[in-house]
């Protein structure tokens, strides 16, 4: 990645961390924790590798991507309104509010969106079909699946898995954001996780460990399951729950707690500080 | 025409549409031996997708295919098919819009000596309950190879049931009238009107025959389109009769009986009753057995009739 898209970049994941604040506060709902986790790979994906444009919609070779982990939506939300499908103003405005199509989940409604999402464990399944749709037709797009990781323990992701090696996708890229934080608290005192390369690489899947908040590193494992062939590719982004607001880092009640008045202010002069660091230097 | 059971004349609509149609893609999970679609995976192996024993894969899977083009179509055995994977079918067929048809095989009490853990008698209401889902249970093997055709040609998800037996024929060759979401009035009469889905309309058809030598006037009214409900054939029916009965291989809440009952007292009040399994496991036996146990052959459905209407 050259300077200046890297910066660009990385001025990008702050703004939009403030446009998904913006949601969750005005729409008094949300889920800004996994947002901020899972965020600088959606804008990696989506500015460095996805091939999917609003004016691709229709493209029967436009490349695929699912948000399995559908709480994360306002960041969907931001980055697809940083792609140009949607408008974030709109989006800030109505986000969860009464007949809004901004609903708290992806919905096929919201140009840019391919599948409704949110029901936990349904995302690798569908990208497989997705994935094997594209073999059969001999299409060249590929498929990008995003979870969290206390979907893991959802039993459907592991026959996603096994049919994802089974069938040979490796035009299929799945992506785990492991913030290590659940609902109820620590990942591995809820349903124990660790292993998980070991785990993808015994469901014959080639696995790709990355710090999930180096823009630089996650645009190298996207090349890197491109050029993979014969077997699907897991990347396991390790994350921080709550990225770059140091109130809400590692806390696992920020999974959905919508910040008050004061605790807005507050985030907002995180995110500008971060901002403000990548400006400077 | 041979007589076919109903699973095997799906798998011949699909053999004979693919040859032409190569967007058509069949999933099973390791059902396909008993789907009749051995010679499927014969002949076109590209558009034949093998799951294993994996419900949910199989329908996110199919899903993912139709999203992308593919007019999908996932059979594997009712039972699993309606409830292991009912949250794939509420949210990724029928909440995504998705071309996806659910076959369910081997229907209801078809596996009658299997246990519960093998019928499938919530189906009905499980998938009816669902927006944007149809639920279809065709009568014998001519209306099921209309009603697959019907569904290739259209791009919404629908949940197909049949049982493993060859049944009756309810309709001959030239003879089977067809239109998607109409129920068909198969007899008109005067004093019952009986609804009836599935394998349980040629049983009313020989209750009313019976019903007819004792001078009871029957209606019988097939309604494989269990969603959406043929509201219009259900009123039709209820106005021109006394008492109403309805039929079904299922759970005897949630299911045809309590749409019809739901549809009749809202509109035109009649004493309704609903024949159906019971609310508890079936008793071991064959089909035949257990219809006759609860009441669901000809001879149980022409005495409830008998009563009700002496009732009235």
């Amino acid at each position: 990645m050259e300077r200046k898209e890297l910066t660009e970049l990385e001025d990008l994941r702050w703004k939009l961390r403030g446009d998904a604040l913006d949601m969750v506060f005005n729409g008094k709902t949300g889920h800004l924790g996994g947002d901020f986790s899972v965020l600088d790979a959606m804008l990696v994906l989506y500015f460095r590798h996805l091939n999917m444009s609003p004016e691709q919609r229709d493209d029967k070779n436009r490349d695929r991507f699912l948000l399995s982990k559908g709480h994360a939506v306002e960041a969907f939300y931001a980055v697809l309104a940083a792609a140009g499908f949607i408008d974030v103003k709109e989006v800030i405005g109505t986000y969860a509010k009464n007949g809004s199509p901004y609903i708290g989940h992806p919905n096929r409604g919201i140009p840019g969106i391919e599948m409704n999402t949110g029901s936990l464990g349904h995302g690798l399944p569908i990208a497989c079909g997705m994935a094997l749709a594209a073999k059969m037709d001999g299409l060249s797009y590929r498929t990008y699946c995003f979870m969290g990781d206390g979907e893991l323990a959802e039993g459907s992701v592991w026959e996603g898995a096994m049919s994802g090696s089974n069938f040979e996708l490796d035009n299929l890229c799945g992506l785990i954001d492991r913030n290590r934080l659940q609902i109820s608290g620590d990942t591995e005192a809820v349903m124990k996780l660790d292993s998980q390369a070991e785990r993808w690489k015994a469901f014959g899947w080639h696995v790709i460990e990355v710090d999930g908040h180096d823009l630089e590193a996650l645009d190298d494992a996207f090349s890197e399951a491109e050029a993979t062939k014969g077997a699907p590719t897991m990347i396991i982004a390790n994350t921080v729950k709550g990225y770059g607001s140091p109130l809400m880092e590692n806390k696992a009640g920020w999974h959905h707690q919508v910040p008050n008045a004061e605790q807005y202010e507050q985030i907002k002069a995180e995110l500008k500080a971060r901002a403000e660091e990548v400006r400077h230097g | 025409m041979a007589n076919l059971a109903n699973r095997a004349v799906i798998a011949d609509v699909l053999m004979k549409r693919a040859a032409s149609d190569r967007d058509i893609v069949v999933l099973c999970s390791d059902s396909r031996g008993s789907a009749a679609l051995d010679p499927f995976y014969e002949t076109y192996p590209e558009q034949a997708v093998e799951v294993g024993i994996a419900e949910q894969d199989l329908v996110g899977m199919a899903a993912g295919l139709a999203r992308c083009g593919k007019k999908a179509v996932a059979v594997s055995p009712a039972s699993f098919l309606a409830t292991r994977s009912f949250e794939q079918a509420r949210v990724d067929c029928a909440y995504s819009d998705t071309n996806v048809t659910l076959v369910g095989i081997s229907g209801g009490v078809s596996y009658g000596e299997l246990g519960m853990t093998h019928q499938s008698a919530q189906d009905i209401a499980a998938l009816a309950a669902v927006p944007n889902m149809r639920v279809y249970l065709p009568s014998d093997q001519h209306q099921t190879r209309k009603l697959m055709n019907a569904l290739l040609d259209d791009e919404k998800c629908a949940y197909v049931r049949v049982g493993r037996s060859v049944v009756p024929d309810v309709y001959a060759d030239d003879d089977c009238p067809f239109e998607l979401d109409h129920a068909n009035v198969l007899r008109e009469g005067s004093d019952v009107a009986l609804i009836a889905t599935g394998e349980l309309v040629h049983a009313c058809l020989e209750a009313a025959k019976a019903l007819e030598a004792e001078g009871v006037s029957t209606t019988v009214v097939d309604m494989y389109c269990v969603k959406p409900l043929d509201v219009e054939a259900v009123l039709r029916a209820a106005r021109g009769a006394k008492v109403v009965l309805t039929a079904e291989e299922a759970a005897p809440f949630g299911g045809l009986g309590s749409m019809v009952a739901q549809v009749v007292g809202e509109t035109c009040p009649r004493p309704v009753k609903t024949l159906a399994l019971p609310d508890a496991p079936v008793k071991t036996g064959t089909k035949a057995q257990i219809f006759e146990r609860y009441g669901l052959d000809a001879a149980g459905i022409a005495k409830s009739a008998g009563e009700l209407l002496a009732k009235a």
